[in-house]
């Protein structure tokens, strides 16, 4: 459910680091919570975001809300496919699910985001 | 990025006899109207809604409030306190109307049928049973001529919605519930459980809303359930009434609003000459509305929802004088895979094709005015 190789916000978002490239989506807590997703908004590739601030928004069929960067940086990559297809955030979220590509301004920022093991104690 | 207010307290919640059925089925609970209801079931809204589009699908609707009139003035109590014509209405047939005070203003709408020669049975929102009581217990008391019976723990009630809804019904009944025509009410045994059928919903599509004795609720339940019908939760049934193009009191119809802005003023008999409300109903239907109750379907990316502000054009948001009105309620419909929304505005942009701006927290998002239903069964 919470895959080791990640980092974990307490908003319930993720980042995969790939040299300085973070990948970042929401967590399997996350989908579950909001039910069947069926709209994100992204911004553009090259907007510049801080850390932990509002990125986007993810709607379920009952519900809004805001998306926060674990990291901050410029993004990058935007994922297509979860604004087409919004239920791939359901389907796979570590995965074909993720949202954004961020170039991090400062890697020491992942140390203040949670492993796997703190991130599933806080949903307990 | 998620928000725990939903994460209320449960206890002082009521519970209907089908809570526990609803909990086995790994449903998730919330608060609604005083009850603990679910919201959805583990399937996800979106494939409960789906099921009853295309088959058949069930809903637990014992929190409704339900009211039996019986006597010989039960006839005169409902003219006076519904917008229905009760003298018109025949033995067997339900209509749908509205509780208004006396300035017409909308306390609740509901469904009254006529049971018996002298016997009717008022269905009322879970949420409203308070206002309604309040509303409607000084108008009763001290009349002997008919007698008043809150039978809402007594029974529970569970709506089966779908295109193969009534073939189920019928399988489970010998055939006697299609006897029974749209916006009727009859008696029949499903599965050998007596019960009270009534061939109407809130889902846009044909089924009933099936009255029995609350010791019965679970055991129809699960017999429907065995014989296919989805379990849906609340969340599906407000889309699928979105999608049908019905109002949901508190959001599209309120006190502060009238049946003939809401646009159901056929709903709206107000010659009954001891209609409490008939004087201000009757001015209302001869006046031209202010505002009108409209559908608007999303033509940019969005999805409006309860409350975001509808302008004339949106090239800049803060400009109060562009707000035409408000989003009173709105959803992804995946039915037609479209934002849908309803909501109030001043007549002149009420005409369908008008183009519209939703304000999307702070992103200008055009809809425009299209006809209801957004879905029509075939």
């Amino acid at each position: 459910m919470y895959p080791e190789d990640l980092k974990y916000s307490k908003e319930h978002e993720w980042v995969r680091l790939n040299g300085n490239i973070a990948e970042v989506g929401v967590t399997v807590f996350a989908q579950e919570s909001l039910g069947d997703v069926v709209f994100v908004d992204l911004p553009a590739e090259g907007t510049e975001i801080e850390q932990f601030s509002k990125f986007g928004e993810i709607e379920s069929v009952k519900a809004v809300s805001d998306l926060f960067s674990p990291v901050g940086g410029k993004i990058v990559e935007v994922n297509s496919s979860a604004t087409d297809s919004p239920e791939v955030v359901n389907e796979e979220p570590y995965g074909t699910g993720w949202l954004i590509k961020i170039e991090l301004s400062d890697t020491a920022q992942l140390d203040t985001l949670m492993d796997a093991a703190t991130y599933q104690a806080t949903l307990d | 990025m998620l928000s725990d207010k939903s994460q209320s307290s449960s206890e002082q919640l009521k519970k209907t006899v089908l809570h526990a059925t609803h909990v086995e089925s790994s449903a998730k609970m919330v608060p609604f109207g005083g009850w603990d209801m679910p919201v959805q079931y583990s399937g996800g809204i979106i494939s409960e809604i789906k099921a009853v589009r295309s088959s058949a699908g069930i809903f637990d609707v014992s929190h409704m409030g339900r009211l039996e009139f019986e006597g010989p003035g039960a006839e005169s109590i409902l003219s006076s306190i519904t917008s229905a014509n009760i003298p018109a209405l025949k033995i067997g047939r339900g209509k749908y109307n509205f509780i208004c005070n006396a300035a017409g203003g909308i306390i609740d709408d509901a469904m009254v049928y006529r049971t018996g020669e002298d016997k009717y049975l008022l269905v009322i929102n879970a949420g409203n049973v308070d206002a309604d009581m309040e509303w409607i217990n000084p108008h009763v008391d001290g009349r002997t001529d008919f007698t008043m019976n809150v039978v809402t723990n007594e029974t529970a009630m569970i709506a089966i919605q779908g295109s193969s809804a009534v073939e189920i019904i019928d399988s489970l009944s010998n055939g006697d519930a299609s006897k029974i025509r749209r916006f009727r009410i009859g008696a029949a045994e499903v599965s050998g459980i007596p019960a009270m059928l009534a061939r109407t919903g809130y889902t846009g599509e044909d089924g009933f809303e099936i009255i029995v004795a609350a010791d019965e609720g679970v055991n129809l339940w699960k017999t429907l359930r065995d014989a296919g019908a989805v379990e849906n939760g609340l969340g599906s049934r407000d889309v699928l009434r979105l999608e049908a193009g019905l109002p949901l009191h508190g959001n599209d119809l309120s006190v502060e609003t009238n049946p003939f802005e809401a646009g159901f003023g056929r709903f709206a008999y107000y010659q009954a000459p001891n209609c409490i409300a008939g004087y201000a109903l009757k001015h209302l239907a001869e006046i031209e509305p202010s505002r009108l109750l409209i559908g608007f379907k999303m033509i940019g990316r969005g999805i409006p929802r309860t409350g975001l502000k509808i302008l004339s054009e949106g090239s800049d948001l803060s400009d109060e004088s562009k707000v035409i009105g408000t989003v009173t309620s709105g959803t992804h419909s995946p039915t037609i895979d479209v934002g849908i929304g309803m909501g109030y505005v001043e007549q002149k942009y009420s005409v369908i094709g008008t183009q519209l701006v939703i304000d999307v927290r702070g992103r200008a998002v055009e809809a425009e005015v299209v006809d209801m239903p957004f879905y029509k069964r075939e």
